[in-house]
């Protein structure tokens, strides 16, 4: 194991298949503690069933992912076991809970105990209830604290998505397409964030915007049918002959 | 803590201010206590209606705000009943038992007694031993126990079978349905050991307390449903407040969400669906002895169908939405079907509303789910024009503050 040293998260040989339709081909992957990835590639290339694989809701056909010092294998953990092992996703499409509060969301998402009776029993501790004031401010959410979420805007919606990504803590981020809809402002302070929290850990990226990945200045893995296409830096991928042919080209 | 949890919930005030205003005015209209101008068979029917809107509660617990749409909730209300039931049935006839032997010249030994006391009760079912459920019978507090206890374990064994293997949805309702059925067709079995299809009755004659007349053990239980109705109520209000109430409204609209945030959805389901199973169980147990008589065709699975519809009519998702629709839905329901209702002459047909009410029922539950899915409790809403978000359907997406077109010529 020690070729695993040094990296948070290792996926090796995956495979899963859909009524005979091979989603993911034989992928590998691996990310670093504080590594900031971009992940692109054609639409149906595999990028959010890749991350369904990880954080357990897609149980792949073979392969391996193995996660943290320990090398856990996270196949056949279940999703809520994984995410308190510290894997936190982010979804294509923003899923908040639109009958709460922002504030309800984002207490939910406070790292903190996850049974049923200590959650009973819990009541929010001032250092909680000021982190999700923390929170809310830095997603720009602190005047629409108490409004329901499902009142919010889209872009509002992945802000809070991103917020409750953060409060969980997690030491991977999994992020699908975070700048859908948003304005540029917005979008630069994504990066920000993200970037901000790449430092201190590892976060995954999966966006189609070009102009988007280029500011977060990171490592670029290109999908393609399910398998690893090209790897390196954006200019080193953007000038792949394959790559330009299956994705920038079109 | 709870201080301000009360406050902070205004409408737990109004409902415990509104319940016991009740209770004292039927008190005081009561033949036992008061005035008599309710008579006692309507006292029982009102208590017994305080103890539906119980269960309505722990529905609304399990569907309306966890998203389970169990429609087997009833078995547990039936076995809440069975239990009780039985230490009536048996401590009463003991009490007439041993007062007929005790004219004998010989006094009888227990065993006697025991043998005579089954010889009562089996003789409808053509035994006269004591089967072994009746084990405790005798045993008020241990019945009392299992009146908890019982419809607990059926619901962790099935919930954790059924949650464990993520049935969801319509599934689920149906496992729950078959489950009801199966109790109450076994129960039908002459050696169920709980008297067939004759069921336990007698029950509203409590034992040692003869003396005392039914309209005043009528407000008896009637305080005591009004009790645990005011109790169930605010313990189902606390758990939906905080962040338990905030993870399982999450777990209703978006349970995949709520494990990617690392809550074991299945751990929360089964305590919910456990303990509405408990609170339902203690509904039956102060039920029953109001009716006097529990037989297997209570709990068939129509009757947790009937406790779904009151809580669609009620307003589901909130509790005092539960307590309308049950005790709306099942004093209307009492109206019509007790053959007070006067019948209508269409001239070429007569309305009789004991074989039409169902129909109305059916209907109203078609309509409120299609055009009112808040319910009755929705009224509050226009009160308070307090209004929410609509969850279903999708995003409006990008809006056109989203420049990404704009940034796409840049
Ligand atoms: N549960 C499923 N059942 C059947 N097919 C699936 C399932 N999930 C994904 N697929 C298929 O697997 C392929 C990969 O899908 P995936 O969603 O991972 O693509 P993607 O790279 O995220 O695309 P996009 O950029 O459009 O989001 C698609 O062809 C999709 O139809
Ligand atoms: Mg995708």
């Amino acid at each position: 194991m020690t070729e695993l040293k040094g990296q948070l998260l290792e996926v090796s040989g995956v495979s899963v298949t859909f009524d005979g339709f091979r989603a993911i081909n034989n992928l590998s992957f691996s990310i670093g503690p504080a590594e900031m990835r971009a992940i692109i590639g054609p639409n149906g290339a595999g990028k959010t069933t890749f991350m369904d694989i990880v954080t357990g809701k897609t149980r792949p056909d073979e392969g391996h992912v193995l996660w943290g010092e320990k090398s856990i294998n996270l196949i056949g953990m279940n999703e809520a076991r994984i995410a308190q092992a510290g894997i936190g996703r982010k979804f294509q499409r923003p899923t908040v809970f639109e009958d709460q509060s922002v504030y309800d969301n984002l207490l939910m998402a406070v790292k903190n105990a996850r049974g049923p009776f200590s959650v009973l029993l819990y009541r929010p501790s001032f250092k909680d209830r000021g982190r999700v004031e923390q929170l809310a401010s830095e997603i720009g959410l602190a005047e629409e604290i108490h409004r329901k979420s499902g009142e919010l805007s889209h872009g509002q919606k992945q802000w809070l998505e991103i917020g409750m990504l953060l409060a969980q803590e997690p030491r991977l981020l999994l992020v699908d397409e975070p700048a859908a809809g948003m304005t540029l402002a917005e979008r630069e302070q994504t990066t920000d964030i993200l970037v901000e929290a790449a430092k201190t850990r590892a976060v995954v990226v999966v966006e189609h915007d070009m102009e988007f990945v280029r500011r977060l200045n990171c490592k670029v893995t290109v999908l393609h049918e399910g398998s690893v296409l090209a790897e390196g830096s954006l200019d080193h991928v953007t000038a792949n002959q394959q790559v330009i042919d299956v994705y920038l080209g079109r | 803590m709870n201080r301000s949890f009360v406050l902070r919930n205004p409408s737990i005030l109004v409902f415990l201010a509104l319940l016991a205003f009740f209770t004292l005015a039927v008190t005081a209209l009561s033949e036992g206590f008061g005035v008599a101008l309710i008579s006692t068979s309507f006292v029982k029917t009102l208590g017994k209606t305080l103890c539906l809107a119980l269960v309505a509660v722990a529905m609304d617990l399990v569907w309306g705000y966890c998203g389970i749409l169990s429609l087997g909730h009833f078995a547990f209300f039936g076995l809440g009943g069975y239990m009780i039931g039985m230490w009536l049935m048996y401590e009463r006839t003991r009490g007439i038992v041993e007062a007929s032997l005790a004219e004998a010249p010989i006094p009888p030994t227990p065993q006697e007694v025991v043998d005579a006391i089954g010889n009562q009760i089996f003789g409808v079912v053509g035994s006269s031993e004591f089967p072994l459920v009746w084990a405790f019978a005798d045993s008020l507090v241990l019945q009392l126990l299992l009146v908890v206890i019982l419809p607990g374990l059926l619901a962790l064994v099935f919930g954790w079978l059924a949650f464990r293997s993520r049935v969801t949805g319509v599934y689920l309702s149906i496992l729950t349905q078959a489950m009801t059925l199966a109790l109450s067709l076994y129960l039908f079995q002459n050696d169920s050991g709980l008297r067939g299809n004759n069921g336990l009755s007698g029950l509203q004659n409590l034992p040692g307390l003869d003396a005392v007349p039914q309209a005043v053990v009528s407000i008896w239980f009637l305080w005591a449903s009004a009790l645990a109705l005011g109790l169930g109520y605010l313990l189902a209000a606390w758990l939906v407040s905080g962040k338990f109430g905030s993870v399982v409204r999450g777990i209703r609209d978006n349970e995949a969400r709520v494990r990617f945030l690392g809550y074991s959805v299945e751990s929360y389901k089964l305590v919910i669906f456990t303990l509405t199973a408990m609170i339902a169980g203690i509904a039956g147990a102060l039920y029953y002895p109001q009716a006097g008589i529990i037989n297997p065709a209570e709990i068939a699975p129509i009757a947790s169908i009937y406790l779904a519809v009151w809580v669609a009519i009620g307003g589901r998702g909130r509790l005092y939405g539960a307590v309308i629709g049950a005790v709306f839905v099942s004093l209307v329901s009492t109206w019509f079907t007790g053959g007070q209702a006067p019948d209508v002459n269409l001239g070429f047909y007569t309305v009789k509303w004991v074989d039409w009410w169902l129909i109305v029922l059916g209907l109203s539950f078609v309509l409120v789910t299609l055009f009112a899915p808040k319910g009755i409790g929705g009224l509050f809403d226009l009160i308070a024009a307090r209004r929410g978000p609509d969850r279903h359907g999708d995003d409006l997406g990008p809006d056109q503050g989203s420049l990404r077109e704009k940034e796409a010529v840049e």
